[in-house]
């Protein structure tokens, strides 16, 4: 119990740290209000982070030095299925066919469950709905989007930078 | 040298702003509010990824740069976020997607994850 205090207090020290620094580097004015306003933030942000329980699990390191790796792939993602939706916007027949598809994810942690969610939304043509017990439900504007979901390349990703 | 930067960042600017316009007229064509989701999130991903990257052609290697990043990811990761909260409100208010009209066989497929 004790050092699992102790390792809190180091993670919010640690983020406070983080914080601060990129106040101070980005501002690059060291004026009583700025300073004033940037404390103001950092101890708003380190309330909030609190509140949501992101100091009571290890700091997911590993998962953030991962992530440009599955950015990469996303962008990628994300041009293609741009072109795909504005294809069928300017279309004249307008070709949707909308689909929920409900699935299983095979990340099991919260944050790998956000990013895969996230990641979903983020790409034009696939809406994340609901994330409830490791379910998703997912919109699709169109049947190959629903089916490129179901492929499940994007959930083998998002589990392979969270689950190791 | 500084010409092709200016061109590409032209390029990145006028395609991104092609996009907010699509996502707009997408937003008034697609019948309802989960199909209007998908050309809105045109104009927040791919628009905002576009024109940001054109303005930081145009910043060059500067603190401005590293600020506009700054800006795409926080954009990147909040604008689905929101996203997701607008979704879900509809779904939990009882708008019900409008699949099911549209193709009665694959509206409720309870699929497996083909892992």
């Amino acid at each position: 119990m004790q050092t699992q205090s102790a390792n809190k207090t180091l993670r919010i020290l640690l983020l406070g740290a983080f914080l601060a620094a990129a106040w101070l580097l980005w501002s690059g004015l060291y004026k009583p209000l700025l300073l004033g306003l940037g404390a103001f933030s950092l101890v708003l942000c380190l309330w909030l982070a609190q509140r949501i329980g992101a100091f009571e699990e290890n700091s997911p390191l590993a998962t953030v030095l991962n992530l440009p790796r599955f950015w990469g792939w996303l962008l990628v993602e994300i041009a293609k299925s741009s072109i795909d939706v504005a294809r069928i916007v300017l279309d004249p027949k307008l070709p949707i066919s909308p689909t929920v598809v409900d699935f299983k994810t095979i990340c099991k942690g919260p944050i790998g469950q956000v990013i895969l969610g996230n990641a979903i939304t983020l790409s034009p043509g696939t809406v994340t709905l609901d994330v409830y017990q490791g379910g998703l439900k997912v919109h699709c504007l169109t049947e190959q989007g629903a089916e490129s979901i179901l492929s499940g390349e994007a959930d083998r990703r998002a589990a392979a930078i969270t689950d190791y | 040298m500084e010409l092709t930067l200016d061109i590409l960042s032209w390029i990145l600017m006028t395609t991104g702003g092609l996009f907010v316009l699509i996502g707009g007229i997408g937003a008034l064509r697609l019948p309802n509010i989960y199909t209007r989701m998908h050309a809105a999130s045109l104009t927040d991903t791919m628009a905002s990824i576009l024109v940001l990257t054109g303005i930081m052609l145009q910043a060059g290697f500067s603190l401005a740069t590293i600020k506009l990043m700054a800006i795409l990811v926080f954009l990147l990761l909040t604008g689905p976020t929101a996203s997701y909260a607008i979704a879900n409100a509809a779904l939990l208010s009882g708008m019900r997607p409008d699949a099911a009209e549209t193709s009665p066989d694959k509206a409720k497929t309870p699929t497996e994850p083909s892992a």
